[in-house]
């Protein structure tokens, strides 16, 4: 993408990955943007680089507005890769020795990407740096959604560049949050749900020590996906509602099968659930990515999960996905298990094991079937998520 | 001595090696932190511990 000015003196110079489909185990449908940007003052300040691969487009786009070799300080808000790889090419641009500004532990952690000596300068929260006309404050925002993370914040012109908080994985013709309207949110609800939910309650607390700051918000650039200008508030309020976690009254029933015997099982479970005039969508494993998984799991009530027993264990996609949750600690939930199995059936038990280990109340004992279900059979998967249903829509 | 895990980011204080960083020399319990002690990792208090399971 070519470089736009979002405020006088103030470039996106990032790029756009389209053909990216899997970002570290995060199916990224549409691709994504590596957002970095250029503040032009006296000084000039180049806000976080982007992916290695994309390090010649990004040094393109900054050479459409300056020499790159005039930048005068690089701010690193976040060490993961894909917002740091660059960084080797653009220190041998403009200069080895240019201070490049971190948090305490992005300085630790910078260290151990790149083997360069260079000029760090650890900041916190309270320190600013004066560009000139401009001031950048920052802001240390530890666990959103590492160590080194942190916001910086350009005070004149009240925008806050906040790394992955408030980010999505989208990548299409829209620059901000006006331009794509509503579709954005359910980009930045998965984000939310897949990258940051663990730090849920941090975040919550974080966002509150924010607003007691009572910055002058007029944008906020996260480091991927659209720009938050029309109404930085609004995800701002989206990200306070996903930090309490009240889920919806929904369900979802997640699966896999090997001879269809537990997917019919989920189908009678999930008409079961809708029955009882809950919204509830099947999930087979192998159909869905494990990703677009977790977005349904973090707002619905309950999580009915099935697997055949393969081996004395789990089927392997269920393993998958109950690990991929276990990591992300969703709060607030009802769940159950159930699946077929041919002559043992350890599969159900190990699913109860998983979820009451993460904190998921069982509604109920889990249901089993030997081989395939008959009509008795899916009656009673039909009464389980009827069961269901009314532990979702109860009191 | 036990040791404590952070709640936000899975840090284990370990009183053995202390946190000598931030001036907290080997041996001291995890009781004996200053009120104003923070997860070397991620900044977390320490009412964000628990005792390792």
């Amino acid at each position: 993408m070519n470089p736009i000015e979002i405020a006088p003196g103030v470039y996106d110079v990032g790029v756009t990955d389209w053909n990216i489909r899997d970002f570290h185990g995060y199916s990224t449908d549409l691709g994504t943007t590596y957002n970095a940007f250029l503040v032009v003052d006296e000084k000039i300040a180049l806000i976080d680089s982007v992916k290695k691969e994309f390090a010649d487009a990004l040094i393109d786009n900054i050479s459409r507005i300056v020499d790159p070799r005039k930048i005068d300080v690089v701010i690193s808000n976040h060490t993961e890769l894909d917002h740091s790889g660059s960084l080797a090419r653009i220190m041998h641009r403009i200069g080895e020795d240019k201070p490049l500004y971190c948090s305490k532990m992005g300085a630790k952690n910078l260290v151990r990407h790149f083997p360069q000596k260079w000029n760090y300068q650890a900041v916190g929260s309270g320190d600013e740096l004066k560009l000139g006309r401009r001031t950048l404050a920052f802001l240390e925002t530890r666990m959103i959604h590492w160590p080194d993370s942190m916001f910086s914040y350009l005070k004149e012109d009240g925008i806050l560049f906040s790394s992955d908080g408030f980010g999505q994985h989208y990548a299409g013709p829209e620059r901000f949050d006006d331009e794509i309207g509503d579709r954005i949110m359910v980009h930045a609800k998965k984000y939310f749900a897949n990258i940051l939910l663990l730090y849920a309650t941090h975040i919550e607390k974080l966002i509150r020590q924010v607003a007691e700051m009572k910055l002058n918000l007029r944008m906020i650039c996260p480091d991927h996906g659209v720009i938050w200008r029309s109404d930085p508030g609004k995800i701002v309020k989206a990200y306070l509602n996903w930090c309490r976690q009240e889920p919806e009254k929904k369900a979802v029933v997640i699966y896999d099968t090997m001879w269809h015997s537990t997917e019919k099982m989920a189908e009678a479970i999930n008409a079961g659930i809708m029955a009882e005039g809950v919204p509830s969508k099947p999930m087979h494993l192998r159909a869905w990515h494990r990703s677009e998984v977790m977005t349904e799991v973090f707002d619905a009530k309950a999580v009915v999960v099935g697997s055949p027993t393969l081996n004395n264990n789990l089927f392997p996609t269920v393993a998958d996905f109950l690990c991929y949750m276990k990591g992300l600690k969703p709060k607030n939930k009802i769940g159950a298990a159930f699946g077929s199995y041919g002559w043992s059936g350890e599969a159900v038990k190990l699913i109860e094991n998983e979820l009451t280990g993460v904190k998921i109340e069982l509604a109920q004992a889990g249901l089993k079937v030997q081989f395939v279900p008959e009509r008795p059979n899916l009656d009673a998967c039909h009464e389980f998520g009827r069961k269901i249903g009314r532990a979702v829509s109860g009191p | 001595m036990e040791r404590y895990v952070c709640q936000v980011c899975g840090y284990i204080y370990d009183p053995a090696q202390g946190d000598p960083d931030n001036g907290i020399a080997a041996g001291t319990p995890f009781a004996k932190l200053p009120d104003s002690w923070e997860c070397p990792v991620c900044g977390a208090s320490k009412a964000d511990f628990t005792k390792e399971a």
